[in-house]
């Protein structure tokens, strides 16, 4: 092949021999490469072909995974053996070249940029301004659809739960809690009546002990009976504070390994959380059925900006 | 083969009958002219190296998405309403769940090959954004990224950075326990940023968390449309700078900052590409009928009051999730606010960090090198030892932290306290990167001293003359050894067919020195 002569456009291109060594296969047996791409294939026709059988007779996972994965990969070896043994493998080159343009061109271009910007705003800096104005105002009122409307303003919806004072305490069937229900040492997830799967307000009631329990000064009453309830989303990241280990009587969150003493108010104990959990009051009325004294006196949850 | 018959010849052809292949470049070309340009890229010249198929798989898993993902969308249904199961697994029936979760349920049990495909569609993403972070590293250590090439790396850290957000988005739509915790997590991170925090988690989820059923299909749309499209426009834009500013290339025989060296784009890398892809498509396939992959059926419909255990992301997400286990609790209260650093930091501002990062590498490393030339030709990692210790010490370090998101797990398995292995992890994220960079920097010196690394021995044979004279001659190169020793040669445009020649190495002496051995 004769590739040192450059061709102009009007020359036609060189011809090249079917023997030029460029142009032949790579395979030192290409019978042998033929008959191997041609298994490849069959078997990937096969595999087709038995994942359809499969399909048609109601279909297995595991086979239809097997079938058409055959299938594809029959396919797949086939081609790129035919790819790599049989089709030329050069060593073939292509040209490269600086994208840089001529100095003259890059400033022609840059002027031109910059002389027809300034035409169009010369003497018009208060068309500019009024469009740059405009253009700001259209900015800031399109976030007015594009983000305002999808949602609510926050206020103080984040500082607040359900929980008011009196509520009964219910499980997660609405059923509501009578302070014979738990045993000490067993716990519950309990919402608010009237507020069952409530993201907000889920608690974990828990009976540490059968005789009133004061987690911390100030918290005299909070523990009738030695039931005792904390919210029970994590102060670190929010996770369901699921687990109540009886035997250290700590709370633990499964998502990032939070430790809660729940003798001592919800103290964070161990990991990332940064804050107790906090508790709410309990009482227990002369029915028996145990209740909240009043809500949760901080906002529950993770941390945010608006929370002091 | 003279010119002038080889036109003629050719000329010949198609007076005697209208071939409907040249007819139909004809009737394209009248219309577009399309015959120089389509021919220069048939011409396209792919270099031949194992690294450059990472980003193939990155694009085929990509096609694979696609496809599965269509198939996906016919039949989920991103509503929370609330139904009672009926479906056709039998241990959830009677269960209360969202409609989302049962049609996610019911597309793996209720529709034929459906469970592949989902699983199918899982793996690939997981896939997807492996063979990215690969891609990016070989990018990365072979200095790929420099000038030309800053705007592709730009579009190709973009692409990973969507592909991570769509597989969160992804992975939260089934509505399961555990997706559903991730999102109530997501929930979180966006509250703790300063200032507008709690605003940006209220509009996205329309609400205090978990909103009114909004989030799913607000999710979905994304997921389907609105990152698919940008990461589909990207694509097309990483692939079109690829063709304009053409492969880099390993160093090596005839190969020069001027050229490529490889193989035509047709028909050899269109073969082999193509084949390629039916790979990458028949493993992800297997995989989804072999290997189980987020069993949605057993964790249960996702109620925001339970929770499982060992709840982890998947793997993109674990170093992120890592980082937020091992971050001490500081949180700072004052002036009426509230700042949680341990959400923020590890989530928010370090992923911010690192991809700031990531995209202005190229031009912090032209400037502490003061290299601003062109480069095409691809360095050896090792040649380049403080680059080369720097990415492998961040790699470290992101590994530690993806380790570090299972301590639960760890300290479960191997009997020892959260806390110790809590502690082990605080220090190890800040001693193993430091080692690792030593470590590789060190390697990479010892490496470049070394004539001929990485290439395959070869043996010496030392010969005794009848005089007594030693002499030392090396074994010929066998084949696979290195580059062939042919001349590169531009991509001929007529080729005169005429008998099949003898296979390479059958004939000897042919000027081709591959040799061929029979064993």
């Amino acid at each position: 092949m004769s590739v040192e002569q450059t061709t102009s456009s009007n020359e036609p291109a060189p011809v090249a021999a079917f023997d030029d060594p460029h142009l032949q296969p790579y395979a030192k047996n290409p019978r042998r490469a033929e008959l191997v791409i041609g298994l490849c294939l069959f078997a990937g026709l096969l595999g087709f072909a038995a994942y359809g059988a499969t399909y048609w007779v109601g279909g297995q996972t595991q086979l239809e995974g097997v079938f058409f994965g055959v299938g594809l990969f029959g396919f797949g070896f086939g081609l790129s053996a035919w790819g790599k043994y049989l089709l030329p493998q050069g060593p073939f080159s292509e040209e490269r070249h600086t994208f840089a343009s001529s100095e003259a061109e890059v400033e022609a271009m840059s002027s031109a940029v910059t002389q027809r910007g300034t035409m169009m705003f010369r003497r018009r800096g208060f068309l500019g301004g009024l469009l740059g104005a405009g253009a700001a105002v259209m900015g800031v009122v399109l976030a007015f659809p594009l983000l305002r409307s999808l949602g609510p303003q926050p206020g103080k919806s984040l500082d607040t739960t359900d929980w008011k004072s009196g509520m009964r305490l219910v499980d997660v069937n609405g059923r509501p809690l009578h302070a014979s229900d738990l045993e000490v040492g067993g716990s519950l997830t309990v919402f608010p009546e009237g507020f069952v799967g409530s993201a907000v307000d889920q608690t974990m009631l828990l009976r540490a002990a059968s005789a009133d329990i004061v987690t911390r000064p100030g918290r005299e009453t909070w523990g009738p009976q030695g039931y005792l309830a904390y919210s029970k989303l994590c102060t670190h990241a929010g996770c369901p504070v699921g687990l109540y280990q009886e035997l250290t009587q700590q709370l633990l969150c499964p998502c990032h390994q939070s430790l809660f003493d729940v003798l001592q108010g919800g103290q964070q104990v161990f990991g990332p959380a940064p804050r107790p959990l906090p508790q709410l009051p309990l009482e227990i009325d002369s029915q028996g059925w145990i209740r909240a004294q009043r809500g949760f006196s901080e906002p529950v949850g993770p941390g945010f900006w608006e929370r002091s | 083969m003279s010119v002038t018959s080889g036109v003629a010849g050719n000329g010949k052809k198609t007076a005697k009958r209208v071939d409907p292949v040249d007819a139909g470049v004809r009737w394209l070309d009248d219309r577009l002219g399309l015959a120089k340009g389509g021919r220069v890229f048939l011409d396209k010249i792919f270099p031949d190296h194992w690294s450059f198929l990472l980003g193939e798989i990155a694009l085929y898993s990509f096609v694979i998405l696609i496809a599965t993902g269509v198939f996906l969308s016919l039949y989920y249904n991103p509503s929370a309403a609330e139904v009672v199961y009926h479906g056709a697994y039998v241990p959830l029936r009677g269960v209360k769940m969202s409609v989302a979760y049962a049609s996610s349920v019911d597309l793996s049990f209720a529709v034929r090959s459906g469970l592949v495909i989902r699983q199918m569609h899982h793996w690939a993403a997981d896939v997807f954004i492996g063979s990215i972070a690969v891609h990016m590293c070989r990018i990365f250590f072979t200095g790929a990224y420099r000038k030309p090439r800053e705007l592709n790396w730009i579009i190709g850290v973009t692409l990973l950075t969507l592909a991570i957000v769509n597989g969160f988005l992804g992975y939260s739509l089934p509505d399961d326990l555990v997706s559903g915790t991730g999102i109530r997590l997501a929930f979180s991170f966006m509250l703790s940023i300063p200032l507008v925090g709690s605003y940006l988690g209220f509009f996205v989820f329309g609400g205090n968390y978990p909103g009114n059923g909004d989030i799913l299909p607000r999710f979905f749309i994304m997921h389907v449309l609105l990152l698919p499209l940008i990461i589909l426009g990207l694509i097309t834009v990483h692939l079109g700078l690829l063709v304009r500013q053409k492969h880099t290339q390993f160093p090596g025989h005839g190969r020069t900052e001027h050229n490529v060296v490889g193989s035509p784009m047709y028909p050899t890398f269109i073969a082999k590409t193509t084949g390629f892809l039916f790979m990458v498509s028949g493993a992800l396939w297997a995989l989804g009928g072999l290997a189980q992959v987020n069993p949605i059926w057993q964790f249960g419909p996702y109620e925001p009051y339970k929770i499982s255990y060992a709840v982890q992301p998947d793997w993109y997400m674990g170093w992120l999730d890592g980082a937020l286990r091992i971050m001490p609790s500081w949180e700072f209260v004052g002036f009426g606010h509230t700042i949680p650093f341990e959400v923020f930091l590890p989530t928010i501002l370090f992923p911010g960090i690192t991809f700031t990062l990531f995209y202005v590498w190229p031009f912090i490393e032209a400037k502490l090198t003061g290299d601003r030339a062109e480069h095409n030709l691809l360095d050896r990692p090792r040649d380049k030892p403080r680059r080369t210790a720097f990415g492998a010490g961040a790699l470290a370090f992101y590994f530690t932290l993806f380790c570090a998101s299972s301590t639960d797990v760890l300290a479960n398995f191997f009997q020892i306290s959260l806390n110790s292995v809590l502690w082990f992890f605080r220090f190890s994220v800040v001693i193993i990167p430091i080692v690792v960079a030593l470590v590789t920097y060190q390697m990479c010196l010892e490496l470049s001293g070394v004539a001929g690394a990485g290439k395959r021995k070869r043996a010496n044979v030392v010969t005794r003359s009848a005089e007594g004279e030693y002499d030392i001659t090396k074994t010929e190169q066998r084949p696979g050894d290195g580059p062939s020793e042919l001349a590169p040669t531009p991509v001929p445009t007529f080729i005169e067919l005429g008998e099949e020649p003898e296979p390479v190495g059958a004939a000897d002496g042919s000027g081709i020195r591959r040799i061929a051995r029979r064993i």
